[in-house]
């Protein structure tokens, strides 16, 4: 039993990752249509920017505070990512905005390219290790809960509850679902379209960034590749949630995180990946909008 | 909002040799017309005539390829959509547009983005005592409303804008003829009391022409004929195609 709440909790921080990249795919998606591929490498981005603010910090300011330490870490990485992530929409998606519905599916994967070769080039291709951050452990029995566990938890859950907040208390996250409900009508209302999808490109990047800095912080490596695999896992996390539906982005990222994470402890380690796509195609079958998505057909 | 006389007596809204086109199709051809200051204006015409296509080039949804909309004494003929939307012309447009996921007083609160929600209490109860269905109906979603609830929340939101120039395309579409009357006269009294310059596309043209200061009739994308709504109503051509043996 206490194997078992063991393995709870660590799906439950790795899903905790997922779900706030998933966020990313799924807001986007559901504001333009379209998967941004290379919302994975933006969030890869975020834990090599933490990487290097960690390395700057601790060179020139010797002692600084683990706390502060990341919460720079993560404030920085947030305004990297968001100024790629604004860059790319500007550059390669916008253009194609009209476009066939191929068409920016494909300068996604292309920007994604690009960024994981550029981190590759300028960051070198072997992984980044960083000494270990947070190391406190909480004993609860034979039950073992890291500092670093909880922190990743209670951050998830605090930007959740701020998101959720924006998208469907404020001017913004009204304008944002107008968006994605009616883009001219919106247009009509006076909305500025364009500015609103920039917003949701940085508002998804920062929870990447976030994401990011947690992934670092608790694996303690960064490397280039790391856009890839956790970046598929989040899209998957957003599809298995239903993609459009925030709530639906978090609970897939949960079970993802779960599945991985028991089918590990309780199988075999080297097939927790098919074990997460089989099962996301087994609920297609039976819902293919997703867990919490919305059904296509609606009165109008 | 009070009429106030235009200083120079320009029109309020003044179209004049538009050109739409979808891709290479010619929607509109060369159309004038004008909208003054505190007047009920209607557009009729039969289906495909391009009736929306002009209340949708001067909202900047298409741009016109050729001539120019004046708004106000300004050309916004180029300019994008949603800045038009913020110099006050509202649009009820085709297919009512309701957001389907938002509720009836999220819909609303759309509607009156532009002041940031400055005068949303107050102008929300003009909007309910005005049409009270919607007040019922509130927390509910705008997808869940039947049709003729989703128009008077159309034209609901477009007033929340406090617009100078409401656009309403086809306000009476597949309406109850009592619920057409009530927001045929929903429209008139904003015009008498409170100064309101309407421009509405109307196939059911009786109605639309005994509402009306002035009239156009579209056919094909240009504007075959204008007149008082009395004389358009008294003209045997326009009585013979969108009149007699039409619906009331």
């Amino acid at each position: 039993m206490e194997y078992f709440i063991q393995q709870l909790l660590n799906g439950l921080t790795l899903g905790s990752i997922y779900g706030l990249v998933a966020i990313g795919y799924t807001m986007v998606y559901g504001i333009i249509g379209m998967i941004n591929f290379a919302h994975g490498d933006i969030f890869m981005l975020g834990g090599f920017a933490a990487l290097i603010v960690f390395l700057i910090l601790t060179s020139f300011i010797a002692g600084i505070p683990v706390a502060l330490a990341l919460l720079i870490m993560m404030v920085v990485a947030m305004l990297v990512t968001s100024l790629w992530n604004w860059t790319i929409e500007r550059v390669a998606y916008r253009p194609l905005r009209g476009s066939f519905r191929l068409a920016p599916l494909i300068t996604a994967i292309g920007m994604s390219i690009v960024l994981s070769n550029f981190i590759q080039v300028t960051q070198g291709p072997r992984n980044k290790p960083i000494p270990p951050l947070v190391n406190d452990v909480f004993h609860f029995g034979d039950v073992t809960v890291s500092l670093k566990q909880m922190v990743i938890v209670v951050v998830t859950a605090v930007l959740l509850t701020i998101f959720w907040y924006i998208v469907n208390k404020t001017p913004l996250g009204r304008a944002q679902r107008a968006t994605e409900q009616d883009r001219k009508m919106a247009a009509l209302l006076g909305v500025d379209v364009d500015r609103t999808i920039s917003i949701t490109f940085i508002m998804g990047a920062s929870l990447a960034a976030v994401a990011g800095t947690m992934y670092l912080m608790y694996y303690g490596v960064a490397s280039f590749a790391d856009g890839f695999i956790p970046g598929v896992k989040a899209f998957t996390a957003a599809v298995l949630g239903g993609i459009g539906s925030l709530p639906g982005a978090v609970l897939g990222g949960l079970l993802i995180g779960l599945i991985e994470s028991l089918w590990s402890a309780y199988f075999s380690i080297a097939y927790k990946d098919v074990a997460t796509f089989a099962i996301l195609a087994f609920v297609l079958i039976f819902k293919p909008t997703g867990i919490l998505g919305r059904p296509e057909v609606e009165k109008v | 909002m009070s009429v106030n006389v235009n200083p120079a007596a320009e029109p309020l809204l003044k179209v004049s040799g538009v050109e739409t086109y979808y891709g290479s199709i010619r929607a509109l051809s060369g159309v004038d017309v004008h909208v003054n200051q505190g007047e009920i204006v209607s557009l009729i015409g039969a289906n495909g005539a391009g009736k929306s296509t002009l209340m949708m080039t001067i909202c900047g949804s298409p741009q016109a390829r050729n001539g120019s909309v004046v708004f106000d004494g300004t050309d916004i003929t180029k300019m994008p959509t949603h800045l038009i939307a913020r110099r006050r012309i509202a649009q009820s447009p085709e297919g009512r547009r309701i957001f389907p996921r938002m509720t009836v007083y999220e819909n609303l609160q759309m509607g009156a983005g532009l002041d940031n929600l400055k005068y949303f209490d107050e102008d929300v109860e003009k909007i309910f005592a005005l049409f009270p269905r919607l007040k019922e109906r509130q927390s509910q979603r705008g997808g869940t409303l039947s049709g003729g609830e989703q128009q008077m929340l159309s034209i609901g939101r477009a007033l929340m804008a406090r617009p100078k120039l409401l656009l309403l395309d086809e306000p009476s579409l597949g309406l109850a003829p009592l619920i057409v009357k009530q927001i045929f006269e929903a429209i008139r009294m904003l015009n008498e009391k409170e100064g309101l310059t309407v421009f509405l596309v109307e196939q059911n043209a009786f109605a639309a022409l005994k509402l009306s200061h002035r009239a156009y009739v579209m056919v094909n994308g240009k504007v075959t004929m204008s007149g008082t709504g009395r004389e358009l109503l008294a003209n045997p051509e326009v009585r013979a195609a969108y009149l007699e043996g039409g619906r009331h």
